[in-house]
């Protein structure tokens, strides 16, 4: 599940899963407004991986963040910080908010595919190791 | 007086599963015909539970044989990497065949088929998550860290867990220190 407002970002995102060909469903959501509706609809299906963009219209990363983590029927959803900032407050403010993974957008397609393979292999791996996710940290 | 009766083989398996998983506390998802996931761990006495509550009504488990070798592999690493009596300075590979009782190539080549991963990444992997422990529940320093997951120094744990979480030791005591005042503020 993705929400950003760039449209080039939102089509590259969903290329790259489909070139992967791992057996994963996409959706896309244009903005913070549109993500958290749907998250909050009824009989909701909760993605395995949240990826986020922080710049947002109408409601920002940040705030869907902390909307998340402060809601239990979502709160367990791992996050993955999709941004073009690399700065390393905006780094750290997420991690304390409880996101678990910080990507920086890579500009090419094929370093694209590579971090996502790895964001999914790795959240599988805390998935069925029963390892704990308050210690699930990673950036890349 | 006679009854005449028809049934639906699937409700009646489908309705038993649920009930005996539930009696169980057990969370799940039914995945299709004769298949359920467990959600979370589901520990050997839960399991043998499980199947013999089933077999009462002519439900088995079948049991994979890859999937419990693999299994058996992640078992035997996890008692490698936390248990410090078998944290036996063998190598890894040489410990697994011996434990396992076939060859290194073989049980490697089965755990990446099965998990889409290598034998040696999951070893990192549960290293490092042993050292965030530690980290976290300890007052014990990065050396002495070191010193018990059998790093050869402080600079190589702290490289692998840089390549491995994109982020310094330091910085994660940082984070997860600086949550636990957030949650604590929260409560108050």
């Amino acid at each position: 599940m993705l929400a950003d407002d760039d449209e080039d970002d939102r089509l590259f995102f969903t290329d790259a899963f489909e070139e992967l060909k791992m057996n994963t469903k996409v959706r896309t959501f244009n903005d913070g407004v549109e993500l958290m509706d749907y998250l909050n609809t009824e009989d909701v299906i909760l993605p395995n991986v949240l990826f986020l963009d922080l710049n947002m219209p109408k409601k920002n990363g940040i705030v869907c963040l902390k909307e998340m983590k402060s809601n239990q029927k979502l709160s367990d959803i791992a996050i993955a910080i999709y941004s073009t900032s690399a700065s390393e407050e905006d780094i750290e403010e997420t991690f304390v908010l409880g996101a678990n993974i910080y990507i920086k957008k890579p500009n090419d397609f094929n370093k694209l595919k590579k971090v996502l393979s790895d964001v999914v292999s790795i959240n599988w791996q805390y998935h069925t190791n029963g390892l704990n996710k308050d210690n699930f940290l990673l950036r890349i | 007086m006679k009854l005449f009766l028809k049934f639906d083989f699937n409700t009646i398996c489908k309705k038993v599963l649920e009930e005996k998983l539930y009696e169980l506390n057990l969370k799940y998802r039914v995945l299709g015909f004769g298949e359920v996931e467990i959600v979370g761990k589901l520990s050997s006495d839960k399991y043998h539970e499980l199947q013999e509550s089933l077999n009462k009504y002519g439900i088995e488990i079948v049991e994979n044989q890859k999937s419990v070798l693999v299994q058996k592999i992640k078992d035997a690493i996890i008692d490698m990497v936390f248990n410090e009596d078998t944290n036996v300075n063998v190598k890894s590979s040489v410990y697994l065949s011996e434990k396992l009782g076939h060859s290194y190539g073989y049980l490697s080549n089965l755990f990446s088929e099965i998990t889409y991963t290598s034998i040696e990444n999951f070893i990192i992997l549960q290293k490092i998550e042993f050292a965030k422990q530690l980290i976290i529940t300890t007052d014990f320093s990065l050396t002495e860290i070191a010193f018990r997951l059998n790093y050869s120094s402080v600079a190589h744990l702290s490289n692998q867990f840089k390549n491995t979480t994109g982020i310094t030791p330091s910085a994660f005591q940082r984070i997860i220190s600086k949550r636990r005042e957030k949650a604590q503020k929260a409560n108050n």
